[in-house]
């Protein structure tokens, strides 16, 4: 089977810094993929690289069998959806709203359709509204709907960038460590969403510091550290990979 | 029962107002409303790409003179051109349009403070330009403008009905309350669409409005093109109305103005920013008797009138965003911005399960409504 997505010795520096050299890896298509790394080791730079917000300065992506185009919104438009970090919602927009910003890519409706509100601009946002309600019940809080999205618990802010990012269709999302900030219970919780997701035929990136989470779920698992990938393969080949438990547990003093 | 007769009222107030206020006020007051309503036009437009689209533009003005002068052009005796008003309202209002599209491509790479001072720059180039070609007449301007005239009817011109004989600054008053509308009308459509939520977005986080696939250049082209669009319009009719135009009417307080107006009201909330512009346009005339008054009460004058005029007009400006920074009929969204930093931005408690249920509906925590209460 050909991989969704394919790195293809990206790198990428800042200054004198090499944040990433030489990363390659294969995502199979349908799978959970993990990326861990200590802090640092160039995690959230790779999903910048990927999502257009930087350029690679060696090496490139390639999506479906063709290269990725280098702006974000074409990215997007290419099938990759991101979450973030630092949760980045349109704070004062209500949950739905959000949501139904992530339909924009999919959708048409121009000044034209705004303005004099054809029958085909009714019906599409119709659609829209519609799959942005069924999203949020997908992820659990169709009942927050109408709740200015800032006033949302710390976990269902997460929920909601994830259903925002499913709005845009991807056959790939990409999310920056979902599970951070969250309790044991909350984090339970994603991974069923995820298995969820997963069962739609979206394949899922994930960057994770919770590694008994990405040990437990991912059928993938790429090692990053300083910029270079340490070791890739199954969570259970990678756990014994020597320089693995090295990076994340210090060197072992061997005389 | 209220709201089945408050439309009619409204249609009954709106078209009895310049009657009364001439009645009361006097004419020039009808005069001032006509005004009033363009200034509305603008702070409409200019709502489009501050209030919506969250881009700080300081040049606003020079959209305003493009059309202006593109109608003063084409319907004077200047070239000896006289196109009437169909052509020549489509065409001040593509042309600003463009003239917004040429701000906007090299420019919208800037954010914030940096947007701000370019867009300044262009409204002041726009208005040295107007002051030095020779087609523009320079800084003498250009008169004897053609009135706005739709088919015979020419709006300058007095008309009698029912035995009144009405001047023709009542015809312009229902000319404009008409564009007016459409106006509104336009922008509360473009707001709830699919385009106003991109902007939005945009306004909220540019970076995460990328991700989700919005081509935010874009986008901002489009606000910034709109936005002149209707102040492309609104000089049209100025220049008709006024039937002389000069670079001097377009100066960067004319941008400050219009800005202000939009500020006051309350960004991105069309009310609002109606009731910032008509009251922003009439205050200054409403301070002068006030003026006068100095005269009377200390036999003296101390101040210029003119000068503390615009004194007071600036400290009520000065009281009312430090009493209300949201504005002063701000949208919902906007008033919990302001006001959430104040303890209204407790989170919600977690949900349940993620299983879609809805045995929580009405979930209490901040509802929408409340939670815009004065902290």
């Amino acid at each position: 089977m050909t991989p969704l997505l394919r790195a293809l010795g990206v790198g990428k520096r800042f200054g004198g810094l090499a944040a990433l050299s030489e990363v390659r890896f294969d995502i199979p298509e349908g799978s959970i993929y993990g990326l861990i790394g200590p802090n640092g080791a160039g995690k959230t730079t790779l999903f910048n690289l990927l999502t257009g917000i930087y350029t690679p300065d060696e090496g490139h992506f390639e999506f479906g069998g063709a290269p990725l185009p280098g702006k974000p919104h074409d990215v997007c438009a290419r099938g990759i959806a991101r979450t973030f970090q630092n949760i980045r919602l349109f704070g004062s927009m209500t949950a739905l709203e959000n949501v139904m910003v992530g339909r924009h890519v999919r959708t048409r409706a121009g000044l034209f359709g705004a303005i004099f509100h054809p029958a085909g601009e009714r019906d599409e946002e119709a659609a829209i509204r519609a799959r942005a309600l069924e999203l949020l019940d997908f992820v659990g809080i169709a009942h927050r709907a109408d709740q200015v999205s800032r006033q949302l618990s710390y976990g269902d802010q997460r929920r909601l960038e994830i259903a925002r990012a499913l709005a845009t269709e991807p056959r790939l999302l990409a999310l920056d460590e979902p599970a951070a900030g969250m309790n044991a219970t909350e984090t339970a919780t994603l991974g069923t969403l995820l298995q969820k997701i997963r069962a739609t035929g979206v394949t899922v990136l994930l960057i994770e510091h919770d590694v008994k989470l990405v040990m437990g779920m991912c059928d993938r698992v790429a090692v990053l550290e300083y910029g270079r990938l340490i070791a890739e393969g199954p969570p259970e080949q990678v756990q014994r990979d020597p320089r693995v438990i090295e990076a994340y547990l210090g060197a072992e003093t061997t005389a | 029962m209220k709201s089945r007769y408050l439309p009619l009222l409204l249609v009954v107030g709106i078209a009895a107002l310049p009657f009364v206020t001439d009645i009361a006020l006097g004419r020039s007051w009808v005069r001032l409303l006509d005004f009033a309503l363009l200034y509305a036009m603008l702070a409409l437009g200019l709502n489009i790409v501050v209030g919506y689209a969250g881009l700080l533009d300081l040049g606003y003005v020079a959209f305003y003179a493009v059309g202006a002068y593109s109608y003063a052009m084409l319907a004077s005796p200047h070239i000896g051109i006289h196109l009437p008003l169909y052509v020549l309202l489509p065409t001040g209002a593509l042309l600003a349009a463009a003239f917004g599209a040429l701000l906007g491509a090299p420019t919208l790479g800037l954010r914030g403070d940096y947007l701000a001072i370019v867009t300044m720059g262009f409204g002041e180039i726009i208005r040295i330009f107007l002051r030095n070609l020779s087609i523009t007449n320079g800084p003498a301007g250009i008169d004897l403008i053609d009135p706005i005239a739709i088919g015979g009817f020419s709006f300058s011109a007095s008309h009698t009905l029912f035995g009144f004989t009405l001047p023709g600054i009542y015809n312009y008053y229902f000319l404009f309350v008409g564009l007016t509308t459409l106006i509104l009308l336009m922008s509360k459509r473009l707001e709830g669409s699919r385009i106003g939520r991109a902007w939005a977005a945009i306004r909220e986080d540019e970076i995460a409005a990328k991700a989700m696939g919005l081509n935010t250049k874009n986008l901002k082209l489009l606000a910034f093109a709109m936005g002149a669009t209707f102040g492309g319009i609104s000089g049209v009719l100025f220049a008709g109305f006024q039937g002389f135009v000069s670079p001097e009417s377009f100066t960067m307080n004319e941008s400050v103005m219009i800005l202000c107006m939009v500020v006051l009201g309350g960004m991105g909330h069309l009310r609002g920013v109606l009731l910032g512009a008509l009251l922003l346009a009439i205050l200054p005339e409403a301070f002068r008797p006030l003026a006068q008054l100095q005269q009377s009460a200390f036999d003296q004058v101390y101040l210029d009138p003119a000068n503390l005029r615009m004194l007071l007009f600036a400290v009520a400006l000065i009281a009312v965003m430090i009493l209300r920074p949201e504005g002063l009929w701000p949208s919902p969204v906007r008033k919990r911005e302001l006001h959430d930093k104040e303890g209204d931005d407790r989170p919600l408690p977690p949900s349940g399960q993620p299983t879609g249920s809805d045995s929580v509906p009405g979930h209490t925590g901040v509802s929408a409504a409340d939670a815009g209460g004065v902290a």
